[in-house]
């Protein structure tokens, strides 16, 4: 078989293949690295920081559902600080790309950890304004065009060269409405999706599973939906998309990058599989090459909608 | 280090409402075991996303693979694939992964199992060869399982049911009182169980001023400390994670009031 050129370049960042792994299931990769070298990766959307250290919510945080899962952690993190002095010196060692995601309680800061984060050299900056798990900010950010424009300015204004990409909500009415907002304000790419508010509840005890009642859906459940998503964007915006949402093998993958995703994260299918990022790549590789393709970036955007 | 690998089950055993199921798991225990009280981390069938984290309940290296030995019940659509599992399938398992009790092989040692907390508490019993103490509990008798094993691998056993169809009629915490206060020399106590279980043993044990390791329990994601799920709500305020700082913590240091 010929072979793929796996190489995509997301806003001015290039990776070495379009598989990522998704931001708050791969802590800071020093766990999955007793799996298999992170330089295997294109990049990695480290664990949600925020200015100062969390605990996050109580548990449980976790309940299975029907090819989903349900999860509330509320952002528990060391802080961009901590990040910044041992966790980013760890990821350097690697060959791949280092993504910090951030959340702010306020528009400041965001502004001050992208500065932090531009000093520090991380290759690019995912804008959370979607996480459903806190109560401050986060998920209000997500679900107003104007508040998410206002955030994607500041955090734009203070990352320098930085690219800044932002990460967006399922839970809106109108995902097109809020991409366009961000794209308007300087957003370099988007992400999507963040997780779907759900719940589950033990008829036996009539609690709901979360602690916390509510939490976000992940896992193959959300695929179409955020494949659908992905195209929808897609035609609405020039920047690129990191897909993500579901993706469990290569022709996931492949789907998303269809449905018009530069690049793609693999998540929830990780606890499940540790290898399931090798295995989205070599499959979106077999993909490309039985379709003849000579670079896998050909599939972004080449759907044919009925 | 592997992490992952396929296990084949040799041989497995109905205990009461448990399944004793036994492991050939390479050089898993060579490699990683830190001492009693681990877990392993199995995939169980295509649907289900989330792995069943099973505490171990013996381990030993051996030729030509290691062996393991895991002690469920039938919770849920996970555990109940896998009691299906017959012998000679093989099995995706992640391990040993946690902590471990600290515990030295000199030492002599309280252990407190109740219920399906039993099994995880045999390996201290090996680990300590004969000199420590065990307290069992459960529901009623039947849920007294691997007695004959404590009795092989401990100095003494005692037995608490709640319905008193075996041993003494109450709680195990009853029990430990009672053998704390008559001997003073335990180094510590070991438990594992349900959390009121452990909270009531942790204050007898405090009471007395012997250190005390708890087994903790939390729904699971990742087992390995990435996902960040499995919490266990500290003293300090900080909530660590039962699945990499744990499962075992001092009970001193846990929020029993979480």
């Amino acid at each position: 078989m010929p072979k793929v050129d796996l190489s995509v370049n997301l806003a001015g960042m290039s990776m070495k293949n379009p598989v990522c792994v998704a931001s708050g299931t791969f802590g800071f990769g020093q766990e999955y690295s007793e799996f298999f070298d992170l330089s295997e990766l294109g990049g990695i959307c480290a664990k949600g920081l925020t200015l100062n250290p969390r605990e996050g919510n109580p548990g449980p945080r976790i309940a299975e559902t029907p090819m989903g899962i349900l999860n509330s952690v509320g952002l528990q993190n060391p802080g961009v600080d901590a990040f910044i002095a041992t966790e980013l010196p760890y990821l350097r060692q690697f060959d791949v790309k280092v993504i910090a995601n951030i959340s702010g309680n306020t528009p400041e800061e965001y502004g001050i950890m992208c500065e932090k984060l531009a000093g520090a050299g991380v290759d690019m900056i995912e804008v959370n304004i979607s996480c459903p798990n806190v109560k401050a900010g986060g998920l209000a950010y997500g679900t107003r065009p104007e508040l998410a424009a206002e955030v994607t300015e500041v955090a734009k204004s203070h990352a320098g060269k930085v690219p800044v990409m932002v990460k967006l909500s399922p839970n809106v009415t109108d995902i097109t409405e809020i991409a366009r907002a961000v794209e308007g304000a300087g957003a370099d790419a988007l992400s999507l999706i963040n997780t779907i508010r759900g719940m589950r509840i033990d008829v036996n005890t009539r609690r709901p599973i979360l602690k916390m009642n509510t939490g976000g859906l992940s896992g193959p459940a959300v695929l179409p939906v955020a494949v659908r998503m992905v195209w929808e964007v897609a035609q609405c915006v020039k920047v690129p998309i990191l897909g993500m949402g579901g993706i469990a093998k290569g022709e996931d993958a492949a789907q998303m990058m269809l449905a018009g995703a530069t690049a793609v994260a693999v998540g929830t299918a990780l606890f499940a599989d540790p290898f399931t990022p090798i295995k989205v790549r070599e499959g979106l590789c077999e993909i490309a090459a039985r379709q003849g393709l000579s670079a896998v970036r050909e599939l972004t955007g080449g759907v044919k909608p009925w | 280090m592997k992490v992952e690998r396929k296990c084949k089950i040799v041989s497995k055993e109905q205990m009461g409402d448990a399944i004793y199921m036994t492991l050939e798991c390479g050089d898993m225990v060579r490699t990683s075991c830190k001492g009693p009280g681990q877990f392993v981390h199995i995939k169980c069938g295509e649907g289900l996303l989330l792995r069943r984290p099973i505490s171990v309940c013996s381990c030993q290296e051996d030729e030509p693979e290691d062996l393991l030995s895991i002690v469920f019940e039938v919770r849920g659509e996970g555990t109940e694939w896998l009691a299906r599992r017959p012998v000679g399938h093989t099995l995706d398992v992640m391990g040993l992964l946690g902590n471990g009790f600290s515990v030295n092989p000199e030492g002599r040692y309280l252990l407190v199992g109740g219920g399906i907390g039993i099994p995880p508490m045999r390996g201290c019993a090996q680990y300590t060869q004969g000199r420590s103490t065990a307290i069992l509990g459960g529901r009623s008798k039947e849920k007294i399982i691997l007695k004959d094993c404590f009795e092989d691998e401990c100095a003494k056993v005692l037995v608490a049911t709640d319905d008193g169809s075996l041993g003494y009629h109450g709680f195990v915490d009853a029990l430990v009182r009672q053998e704390l206060s008559e001997d003073k020399h335990y180094d510590a106590v070991l438990a594992c169980g349900p959390k009121p279980m452990l909270r009531n043993v942790a204050k007898v044990a405090e009471e007395f001023g012997v250190p005390c390791q708890v087994s903790m329990e939390e729904r699971m994601g990742c087992g390995i400390g990435a996902c960040l799920v499995c919490v266990c709500d500290m003293k300090d305020g900080s909530r660590k994670h039962v699945c990499k700082n744990g499962p075992i913590f001092d009970s001193k240091e846990v929020d029993w009031d979480a």
